[in-house]
């Protein structure tokens, strides 16, 4: 008691953070912490989560609950000043539960196997007893040739009384593995503080052909102030200089620095073109079967990189990585260049590009066409047998062409590009339509993140070490070698910190390789 | 034979299996736990023809590659390959203790698991590949979580075992957790029974998805009186479960288990599971998300319940290794561990929303 007394503030509180319970306490709180976190719908419209509040706890108490709620950071929970200091409580808790325990585990791996009294033969786990043929000696080396090749160890030796005491461990290492995990989810959690603090998070809705050199945070949505635009404008004009677009906005660049970070504008090096924006759909289905964009980098007006960038394929320059999440249209039709390919019976062919409205002639003829309606995705009614468009997205593009002879009408239709078959004039020339071109954006997660390798490593280092707590295991074995009449008696005694069974197994396999040995030698 | 004759069969032997398990915990008479056995065997091997031809109807239809097109995409692919596993384990189990009893426990949750698809009408097709999920990191990710969950399901039934065989008095906390767990387990099965019915009966219409009807016919009535009789009789069913659960323990006494083999099967299952739980289902659901998605953890609420099951099992494991709990404590982690399981796996999809919702019922 008198010893409590005179800990000082500092001793009690490691005391108190190396206690087990406090992890106990930890491992509960972020438990049933991040279980209201799940239920709550983290960072969405405070009507839904009003709604779902309204739903629990009956409609009158849901809007003081919602203040509730939020004024304690519920509605961003894991983000909360609260919840980081359970994770930075936790963390202290186990680097100081592993710097109390470690002296001890360090002695129990470092210490060697010594020979032992013969009394404490009998308080093993694994005990067996065998008698061979031979004096001490010859069995000696029969059973270190046996003990070496079956199980893998090298025995030291004593000379005892009546004979010797043979003696060794292995896998003391492995008792280490619960330290290499634990500290891996330190590592983890470094990994996750530095992408925190030098990492960037954010979004670009990058319409078809245009370059941007920014990129936005979540949370800042783009605003229509003259201000924002202009100076994304300036910053993209200057292709990411700061000190240039400062000038063009003729204010300082610690100023426009200032206000990039207030309105969420996040400066990339270079810039960023989406060439194309394409869906790629399950043959005959709208079922989507790859999002493709297609990017380019580009740095002092030079294209440096090209990639086709898909889900689960992003693309990464100079430690930012562009990844497809989202698509959407950017512009009306007057923005839009449909893609045809002509080629007229005889052979002839031409690339075309036209805007709506536009015409064209079928190369080697005096026939002509005119775009003169668009539909993005465009349905046959099941009923009436009238086309409509069926879906807000580019699903099923097609554009109806009314074609020209000498001034009068021909004929006109719906050329689709999922449908190659409506690309064939009766009079035998393919009108082929390759789709539009400039109307949809393409939705791209931005992300720098230069702690994602310190979590990747702190991921292996895991692996590793649960692979070594669970499944090896530290064992030792001690030999007696007791000189009897002709005959020597082998007194096994064996532990293992894990999976005895198996080790008790091996052991008797060994058992029954020296009992043959035995017969063999009669 | 097509995938889903095999399934058939499957489910027909796994159920017949239950039925002999059972048959032969009452009689014990040998032939009849040969007949379970090979019953059991014959329904494991028509599964893993029918999981490969599946995979080969996949791989055609997607048009991709072999790895890709593992059939473990949905929530009907991810129960049938979830009852695989649970099977497998059991067979080791069976041919290493050389004990059957435990079937009597294992192939009622498979029988469960496999009506549980039927029950919830969850969607059977084969559907193509999402995007999002057309990665190599699908086959490594799905497979262990659900190897690893199946061990959980092998430490729930012995965890649970054990407790019916070691809790004496109705006092007990330990015999009133299990006996109040097993009773709302079986209510809100019997619920969800009961939405299907209702679903089945009336709405007829498909766009209408069944994950909105969840208690409707229940607990959550828009009739009051409903409602109410369905509380009270939740409330009598798992207070039944307690005052009479104790014959339970003569049945799994009757199991030539002894509670220390129990105690060793629940912490081996979980020692097995919970580094293949965290490299499969963390860590690589963590990579494969930054590939994807750009964000290796956004706190969405399938990961955080997979981080929550995590913790729990974290916590058997340090209980018993460094507090040196052992037996009926010890068990209650084990099986409040695999309600966390459930929850992450089933109820996240159907409650909760989230990035991750591919295992969905729609």
């Amino acid at each position: 008691m008198e010893k409590e007394k005179n800990k000082t503030f500092v001793d009690k509180l490691w005391d108190s953070l190396a206690s087990i319970k406090l992890a106990i306490i930890i491992f509960a709180v972020l438990a049933l912490t991040s279980i209201v976190g799940t239920v709550i719908e983290q960072n969405a419209d405070p009507e839904r989560n009003i709604k779902l509040l309204a739903k629990l706890f009956g409609a009158s108490a849901a809007p003081s609950l919602f203040r509730i709620f939020d004024s304690l950071g519920f509605m961003d929970m894991y983000h909360s000043w609260w919840f980081i200091t359970i994770l930075l409580l936790f963390s202290a808790n186990l680097v100081i539960c592993s710097i109390e325990r470690l002296p001890k585990i360090l002695k129990l791996v470092k210490e060697p196997v010594k020979p032992l009294p013969e009394e404490r033969f009998k308080g093993f786990g694994i005990q067996r007893e065998l008698t061979v043929k031979g004096n001490p000696e010859k069995a000696k080396g029969t059973v270190m040739r046996a003990v070496k090749s079956s199980l893998g160890f090298q025995l030291a030796e004593t000379k005892e009384g009546h004979g010797y005491q043979l003696y060794s461990q292995k896998g003391n290492y492995t008792r280490l593995g619960v330290y290499v995990t634990h500290f891996s989810i330190l590592v983890i959690l470094v990994g996750a503080v530095v992408g925190i603090f030098f990492g960037f998070k954010g979004f670009l809705n990058l319409p078809e052909g245009r370059t941007y050199s920014v990129a936005f945070s979540r949370g800042h949505h783009m605003t229509d102030t003259a201000e924002f635009e202009r100076i994304v404008d300036a910053v993209d004009a200057s292709s990411g200089n700061l000190t240039n677009a400062a000038k063009t906005l003729s204010m300082d660049v610690a100023t426009l620095k200032a206000k990039m970070r207030s309105f969420g504008i996040q400066p990339l090096d270079f810039g960023i073109r989406c060439d194309e924006f394409s869906v790629d759909f399950y043959e005959n289905t709208d079922m989507p079967k790859a999002y493709k964009s297609r990017l380019a980098v580009i740095k002092n007006g030079k294209v440096v990189l090209n990639k086709v960038i898909e889900v689960n394929n992003p693309l990464t320059y100079d430690g930012v990585t562009f990844y497809q999440s989202s698509f959407g249209f950017s512009g009306g039709i007057e923005n839009a260049v449909f893609r045809f390919r002509l080629a007229s019976k005889d052979g002839r062919a031409e690339d075309l590009n036209l805007r709506y409205g536009g015409s064209f002639t079928i190369p080697g003829t005096d026939i002509t066409g005119k775009i003169e309606d668009f539909s993005p995705a465009l349905g046959i009614d099941e009923q009436t047998g009238r086309p409509f468009t069926y879906a807000q997205q580019m699903n099923n593009p097609a554009v109806y062409v009314n074609f020209f002879e000498k001034g009068s009408r021909k004929y006109g239709g719906w050329l689709l590009k999922r449908y190659p078959a409506t690309w064939k004039l009766p009079d035998g020339n393919i009108v082929a339509f390759n789709g539009v071109w400039g109307m949809q954006y393409t939705g791209l997660q931005v992300r720098k993140d230069p702690g994602v390798w310190i979590v990747y490593f702190g991921c292996i280092t895991m692996a590793v070490g649960l692979f070594v707590a669970f499944f090896m295991s530290h064992r030792k074995l001690w030999i007696r070698l007791v000189e009897e009449k002709n005959t020597t008696r082998v007194i096994i005694g064996a532990s293992a910190n894990k999976n005895r069974h198996a080790f008790e197994r091996k052991i008797d396999k060994l058992l029954s390789a020296l009992g043959s040995d035995k017969t063999g030698g009669k | 034979m097509d995938s889903s004759t095999l399934f058939g069969i499957s489910t027909m032997a796994y159920i017949l299996a239950m039925i002999t398990y059972i048959t032969y915990l009452a009689f014990r008479k040998s032939p009849i736990g040969i007949t379970a056995t090979t019953i059991t065997i014959i329904g494991f091997v028509a599964q893993t023809f029918a999981i490969g031809a599946r995979w080969i109807e996949f791989k055609d239809i997607g048009q991709m590659g072999w790895l890709r097109a593992a059939p473990f995409t949905n929530l009907y692919e991810s129960l049938v390959f979830f009852v695989w596993c649970l099977i497998l384990g059991y067979l080791i189990i069976e041919f290493k203790y050389r004990n059957r009893s435990f079937g009597a426990f294992v192939t009622p949750i498979a029988g469960l698991a496999l009506a549980f698809i039927d029950l919830t009408g969850v969607q059977k097709g084969i559907q193509p590949l999402v995007p999002a999920l057309q990665s190599n990191w699908l086959l490594a990710h799905v497979l262990m979580s659900f190897i690893a969950y199946s061990t959980f399901a092998l430490a729930f039934s012995t965890g649970l075992m054990y407790l019916i065989m070691k809790t004496e008095k109705r006092s007990e906390a330990a015999y009133i957790f299990w006996t109040v767990t097993t009773g709302i387990f079986i209510v809100i099965l019997a619920a969800m029974g009961l939405d299907y019915l209702k679903f089945k009966l009336l709405i007829k219409s498909p766009d209408v998805l069944i994950k909105s009807y969840l208690f409707k016919a229940s607990f959550f009535s828009p009739s009051g009186a409903v409602s109410v009789v369905s509380w009270i009789g939740a409330a009598v069913f798992v207070y039944l479960v307690w005052r009479y659960g104790g014959a339970l323990k003569k049945v799994v006494g009757s199991f030539s288990l002894s509670s220390e083999t129990l105690d060793e099967i629940t912490y081996k299952s979980i020692a097995i599971g919970f580094p293949i739980f965290t490299l499969g289902g963390l860590i690589f659901g963590a990579i494969w998300a930054d590939q994807a998605w750009g964000v290796y953890w956004s706190w969405d609420p399938k990961e955080t319940w997979s981080l929550i099951t995590w913790f729990a099992y974290a916590f058997y494991l340090h209980s018993r290794l460094l507090r040196g709990w052992r037996g009926k404590k010890t068990a209650i982690v084990a099986v409040l561990g695999f309600v966390m399981v459930i929850f992450t796996y089933l109820g996240v999809n159907l409650l909760l929303s989230g990035l991750h919702s591919y295992g969905g019922m729609e």
